[in-house]
């Protein structure tokens, strides 16, 4: 089964050690511009880490003229060629997420490509508010969660 | 450089010159950053003798070399500078985010110099700095005048600023950075207000390089399992924030209660991390890099106390609460709040607010002073000597001044509860031996963050001691002080010290900077530290006679509880203490001693 980024934002705690390990990963040195994986807060402190999440209609990919940016139907991600890459940044106006940048220094894109299955912000995140899942773990993580709350319920009923 | 940026920078507040320097390497390789190595800048700079409120005086913004970096829990940072409360040298320790964004703006440290002609803030961005006004800023709250400076700069710009209280020099104020962090002890507010300096916004797109990516991701990974997988900094901590210390601390018969009169709070249930969990709590946080995630996100729904933030920590709650009195947690937490807005050190006003209570309640403060009566367990009152401190409004002028000033002036010094003027925090010496050593041996006075011998003697980590029992307690505290140094100066959180130690330090320290460093050559580091700061308050005017309590830790036996029939034996302690540290009897490091750290050379200006 493919694999997908689950992002919980419930459970993040802002740390941002995603964008540490992100760049220190493609980049070697840590640097959380140059993150494929960013964490935005809101002035109440409510954390969401954000990141590409590999569309099946991919904006970016659609834009992109040199086919620099395509979409895999075999892993299911959005392929980036750095070679044929022209810099036109066309893509990061197109991502309606912003989930993809462009680094100056190395005249290229910053994109998640899940350090090839093996996401390192996924090792390193503290509370699981990212994680490495099979496509069908989205749901059924969410749906676990609400069992939960049912048990809780219908266990304080039986209670009364 | 790796680990380090390599780069200091240098701002002259009042010809608004900025420049840029390279870092002394030999330096960064001896005293790492954060503390130690702004201390070993600062005493090469500047006289012993000045007025900390002086132009004169530097204000030093450092970070260490594992700030921003992947670790164990890398977000911290130091204000250094010469303290206006106590006197000797300080060193603020914060976290949040604004530590690693200096580094990310390419610099390991930034030296303040001198006095602005009027109220500036200093906008770092890349490697660039330039002075702007701050008039319009002038008396705004910490969060106003966060929410400005972001506004007109960026918007992922991190700011540390003054509130009010730092504004008009209270010996009490601290730095804000990231609207609910502090570099809080020691008045550095204060220095930053004497400098007509409002806030500094940093805003960095670089990156910080490490000697060796593999290595550095894998030992940050086994030390971040190892904090991960301890009780403490595990579970305690996440689950309940530093208020787990609440219910464990008050058990241990050693939480001061009403300005030290007692050491058990009746009322601590109602204070504790597991109440607030159930009514304030909104979620748990983390600083940059810590996967800990101590902090508390609370709110105050209650109108008359509404406010909605990050804390209180346990030294708070214990200052507002069981020193005042108080088991409101609603006002606990809106005293917080307060603080944080005005810009004040929790510790520092809450003692000195239940110094004067206690003082009135003697009969030693007047009620023509105070303008209304004092009494402990009045929470409205307790919130309104806050907002009257922060303002320095009325008999708040004197409570600025902290409570060793306050009692002074009242002819009972011995009513404050303090060593060298700043204010002991929430364990009850007398109760626990060991910080008592640590509180009078600290270089910056009666911290809890400079040797955390509660670990051991209270919590059991790495083991458990006997808390009433002075055996031993000179080795332990110097452990705790020159092991907290090294991590201090590294830019870790004391709080990993939970799990981890000097070799996890050391093989993160080597992973990043690309330098051998071993588990020795990190104490080694903390006990030059140590040595370093010891050495610059003798030069000042400390000696033996200010490594003391006060005197009702000598002379007030704990009336109830654990610890019932106790006092402190610190003066049994301090002779095996200074052996060890080996310094003699009058409390000053020998030859062999500053020869073995490579301080033997140091000269003071």
């Amino acid at each position: 089964m493919k694999h997908v980024l689950l992002l919980q934002p419930a459970l993040c705690v802002d740390c941002k050690v995603c964008e540490l390990v992100c760049s220190l990963e493609h980049y070697g040195k840590v640097s959380p511009i140059k993150s494929c994986i960013n964490v935005e807060s809101t002035p109440m402190k409510f954390a969401v880490p954000l990141t590409c999440l590999q569309c099946d209609k991919p904006a970016c990919a659609i834009v992109c003229v040199t086919q620099a940016l395509t979409k895999n139907s075999e892993t299911g991600l959005v392929d980036y060629d750095a070679d044929k890459c022209i810099g036109c940044k066309m893509c990061v106006s197109a991502c309606p997420f912003g989930n993809i940048s462009y680094d100056q220094e190395t005249q290229a894109v910053i994109k998640c490509d899940t350090c090839n299955g093996a996401p390192k912000c996924v090792e390193f995140c503290p509370t699981g508010a990212i994680s490495w899942v099979g496509e069908d773990m989205t749901t059924i993580t969410r749906r676990q969660a609400m069992v939960g709350k049912f048990e809780q319920l219908f266990s304080m009923e039986a209670q009364l | 450089m790796n680990g380090w940026i390599g780069t200091v920078l240098r701002v002259d507040l009042a010809t608004g010159d900025v420049k840029t320097e390279d870092l002394n390497r030999k330096w960064a390789e001896e005293y790492l950053g954060c503390r130690g190595l702004g201390v070993r800048y600062y005493v090469d700079e500047v006289s012993t003798g000045i007025d900390a409120l002086s132009p004169e005086n530097k204000l030093i913004f450092a970070t260490g070399p594992m700030t921003g970096l992947v670790g164990t829990s890398t977000g911290r940072y130091e204000v250094v500078a010469k303290s206006p409360l106590t006197n000797t040298i300080a060193g603020s320790n914060s976290g949040g985010y604004f530590g690693p964004e200096l580094k990310f703006a390419g610099f390991d440290m930034l030296i303040l110099e001198g006095k602005a002609k009027k109220p500036v803030y200093l906008l770092i961005e890349d490697g660039k700095a330039e002075l702007r006004s701050a008039e319009a800023l002038w008396g705004l709250t910490v969060s106003e005048t966060t929410n400005a400076i972001v506004a007109a700069t960026a918007p992922k710009a991190k700011v540390a600023c003054v509130g009010p209280a730092g504004e008009k020099l209270a010996r009490i104020a601290c730095i804000m950075n990231d609207k609910d962090r502090a570099a809080g002890r020691g008045g550095m507010g204060a220095v930053m207000g004497s400098k007509n300096l409002k806030a500094i916004a940093v805003v960095g797109r670089g990156g910080i390089n490490v000697a060796d990516k593999e290595k550095a991701l894998a030992v940050a990974k086994e030390a971040r399992a190892t904090v991960k997988a301890n009780p403490v900094s595990g579970e305690g901590l996440k689950a309940l924030g530093t208020n787990v210390l609440v219910k464990v601390i008050n058990a241990a018969g050693g939480m001061p209660t009403r300005n030290f009169r007692d050491s058990v709070f009746e009322n601590a249930d109602n204070i504790s991390g597991e109440k607030m969990a159930e009514n304030q709590l909104v979620k748990p946080k983390s600083c940059f890099g810590c996967n800990i995630s101590c902090s508390r996100v609370t709110e105050v729904k209650t109108e008359k106390y509404k406010c909605y933030g990050e804390g209180p920590e346990y030294e708070t709650t214990w200052s507002f609460g069981a020193d005042c009195g108080v088991d409101n947690m609603d006002a606990v937490i809106k005293a917080n709040s307060l603080c944080n807005e005005l810009g004040m050190d929790t510790i520092s006003l809450g003692a000195t607010i239940a110094c004067a209570i206690d003082l009135f309640q003697d009969e030693h403060l007047t009620r023509e002073e105070v303008g209304f009566d004092l009494n402990f367990n009045d929470p409205d009152t307790v919130l309104k000597l806050v907002e009257m401190a922060g303002n320095k409004d009325g008999f708040g002028v004197r409570l600025s001044e902290g409570s060793y000033r306050l009692a002074e002036s009242c002819g009972h010094a011995e009513y404050s509860m303090s060593v060298k003027k700043l204010e002991m925090p929430a364990y009850d010496p007398r109760a626990i031996q060991g910080i008592g050593l640590n509180y009078a041996t600290s270089n910056n006075g009666a911290a809890h963050v400079r040797g955390y011998t509660i670990a051991p003697e209270v919590v059991g980590l790495p083991e458990k001691l006997d808390q009433f029992s002075i055996e031993d307690k000179d080795l332990w505290v110097k452990a705790f002080q020159d092991l907290t140094a090294s991590f201090d100066a590294a830019g870790l959180c004391l709080f990993t010290t939970f799990a981890i130690g000097g070799k996890e330090l050391a093989d993160q320290l080597t992973a990043n900077t690309g330098i051998q460093y071993t588990e020795a050559d990190v104490m080694t580091i903390g006990e030059r530290i140590h040595n370093l700061e010891k050495l610059y308050n003798m030069q000042v005017g400390f000696d033996v006679k200010d490594d003391q309590l006060p005197k009702r830790m000598y002379n007030s036996p704990v009336k109830a509880g654990p610890a019932k029939d106790y006092v402190s034996r610190v003066p049994e302690m301090l002779p095996a203490y200074y052996s060890r540290r080996g310094w003699n009897k009058k409390g000053m490091p020998q030859p062999e001693k500053l020869a073995e750290l490579g301080l033997e050379t140091l000269r003071f200006k």
